[in-house]
């Protein structure tokens, strides 16, 4: 069974910045050496404060919040990336994230190898690799450009890439951060029937976006983040009438005097 | 991976450690992979290759065992199989460290984006070495023809010498690579030592030679050698290439750092692998 249990999680960030991080500061710390009492405390972001979630099989979430509110930092909590600093996270089911789309993808390499090695981060081996390129090939509709290195490929087709690996693997947790708005509509069309159909199947989707449209695609349900806590959750249109209702942005509230 | 619950929280757990050390194993495709990568990746578009690990320790080995067995007045016999030996062995024992240091560092980007055990990545730099090291090999081999060692069956030490170095490397790589995450400086002293600890260990200079040293003083110096780990590494696998008689005292002080090491980086590992990916 599929789920995600989120019991009052936080996601503390110590930063370091060049002083802190240092050996020597620590070491004077200790000692007692003539820094100031602050220079020695660790600058703490509070990330994400008591979350407490319950998602089970066949949801599909959408994240909206600012940005900085902690959306990119709930998915890699629900991935297992950061482990929580206070509460528990407990996640059932094989993860499969997309967060940067750039990283893990070796850019000397051809699209195939690159392929082989996501999938292998994702828990899958060599063997059932190899018996999906062909479908993974077909899918991101590359063709012949897999046998190329990687850096070759426009955004589009890197998202193209790494969103043909995860629906391929048969994730039960899907996790996708923004990027994927790189791709063109007639892709997201075919992949949105893809991602829907391992929804239906086993998953459970949680999605980060600005976008309304994509949220639209995707989500039936949507938590709002602020500030590190969830603000709201529940249908996705009532939630996302609420944040643009709440916080409308720079754009919907026209300067006093009108434009000029 | 698939279908286990895994429940996450701050606690420091010996089962989440150990956890994190089996399920890395079991994901050797991919860290073999990497490993493999990392190394056609430094010679991509060049002809020869990887085989450029082997022809650079040679071209090494041999100008350096030429100029020395004139310096110390050595025969080139005997000068060149030890400096060569010194040099695969030394390679080994010195990325292990220095690129340790930057094992979680330079990973930054997979270990924020791709869920995965942290020693994976451990794993993945341990098994370049051994590519490495399987290499320089080559080079072993060639020697052995043009300058043939007494070797005998005892040799075979030479096999679980390396195994203790792997292990040695690996527990060596973790520590290091965690406190480097959290503190920054230590790269750059590592790499200070290991050039410090080049010269320290017999590589280019014959330890017997100045044990056996009709100069007393320098007799009594080259004792203190024996307070350098790294000799002991060096020792037990050095003396079986190249047919040397087995000295049980070199195998003692390794197995007991191999103990020691591994206890305190699996209390490391355990009270910090969660904070890795915070900190890189």
């Amino acid at each position: 069974m599929v789920s995600i249990a989120v019991r009052d999680a936080s996601v503390d960030f110590p930063i370091f910045d060049a002083g802190t991080r240092s050996l020597k500061k620590a070491m004077l710390g200790v000692v007692g050496g003539r820094i100031s009492p602050n220079a020695s405390k660790v600058v703490v972001i509070e990330a994400l404060r008591g979350i407490t979630l319950d998602l089970q099989h066949g949801a599909r979430v959408g994240l909206i919040g600012h940005n900085g509110a902690g959306k990119s930092t709930l998915l890699r909590l629900l991935s297992g990336i950061y482990e929580p600093t206070a509460g528990t996270a407990s996640v059932q089911g094989r993860v499969a994230p997309v967060f940067d789309l750039g990283v893990g993808m070796d850019p000397e390499i051809s699209g195939y190898e690159n392929i082989v090695i996501r999938g292998l981060f994702l828990g899958m081996t060599r063997r059932e690799m190899d018996d999906r390129v062909e479908d993974i090939a077909e899918f991101t509709e590359l063709g012949d450009y897999l046998q190329m290195p990687l850096r070759t490929y426009s955004t589009g087709m890197r998202v193209r890439l790494a969103l043909g690996v995860v629906t391929s693997i048969d994730p039960e947790i899907l996790l996708l951060d923004e990027g994927i708005g790189a791709v063109d509509a007639g892709f997201l069309r075919k992949a949105r029937g893809r991602l829907t159909d391992l929804v239906d199947r086993a998953g459970l989707l949680v999605f980060a976006s600005h976008s309304d449209e994509l949220l639209r695609e995707l989500c039936d349900t949507a938590i709002w983040l602020d500030r590190g806590q969830i603000r709201m959750h529940g249908p996705l249109d009532e939630v996302l009438t609420e944040y643009k209702n709440r916080e409308p942005g720079p754009k919907r509230r026209p300067p006093p005097g009108g434009p000029r | 991976m698939a279908g286990t619950p895994r429940t996450l929280n701050a606690s420091r757990s010996w089962g989440l450690a150990f956890d994190d050390l089996d399920r890395a194993w079991r994901q050797r495709q991919l860290w073999g992979h990497l490993g493999w990568q990392d190394i056609k990746q430094r010679y991509r578009r060049s002809i020869l290759g990887p085989l450029w690990i082997t022809i650079s320790m040679a071209v090494t080995a041999v100008a350096l065992g030429v100029l020395y067995a004139g310096l110390f007045g050595n025969r080139l016999e005997e000068q060149l199989p030890y400096i060569l030996v010194g040099f695969i062995v030394w390679a080994f024992i010195g990325s292990s460290i220095t690129d340790g240091c930057v094992v979680f560092i330079s990973n930054e980007g997979l270990i924020k984006h791709l869920p995965a055990p942290i020693t994976v990545h451990v794993y993945r730099l341990v098994w370049r070495q051994m590519l490495f090291f399987a290499h320089n090999l080559l080079v072993y081999a060639v020697m052995l023809i043009v300058f043939p060692q007494p070797l005998s069956l005892s040799s075979l030490a030479a096999v679980p010498a390396f195994a203790l170095l792997v292990l040695n490397g690996f527990w060596v790589a973790l520590l290091v690579g965690v406190v480097s995450t959290r503190f920054r400086d230590l790269p750059p002293v590592a790499q200070s030592v290991v050039q410090l600890m080049f010269f320290l260990t017999p590589i280019v200079w014959i330890y017997e030679d100045l044990l056996n040293s009709p100069n007393e003083t320098i007799a009594a110096r080259a004792q203190l050698a024996e307070l350098n780990p790294f000799l002991h590494f060096m020792e037990i696998i050095r003396r079986p290439m190249l047919g040397a008689s087995f000295e049980l005292r070199h195998w003692v002080v390794v197995l007991v750092i191999t103990a020691v090491g591994w206890a305190l980086t699996l209390v490391v590992l355990r009270n910090y692998r969660a904070r890795v990916s915070y900190w890189v």
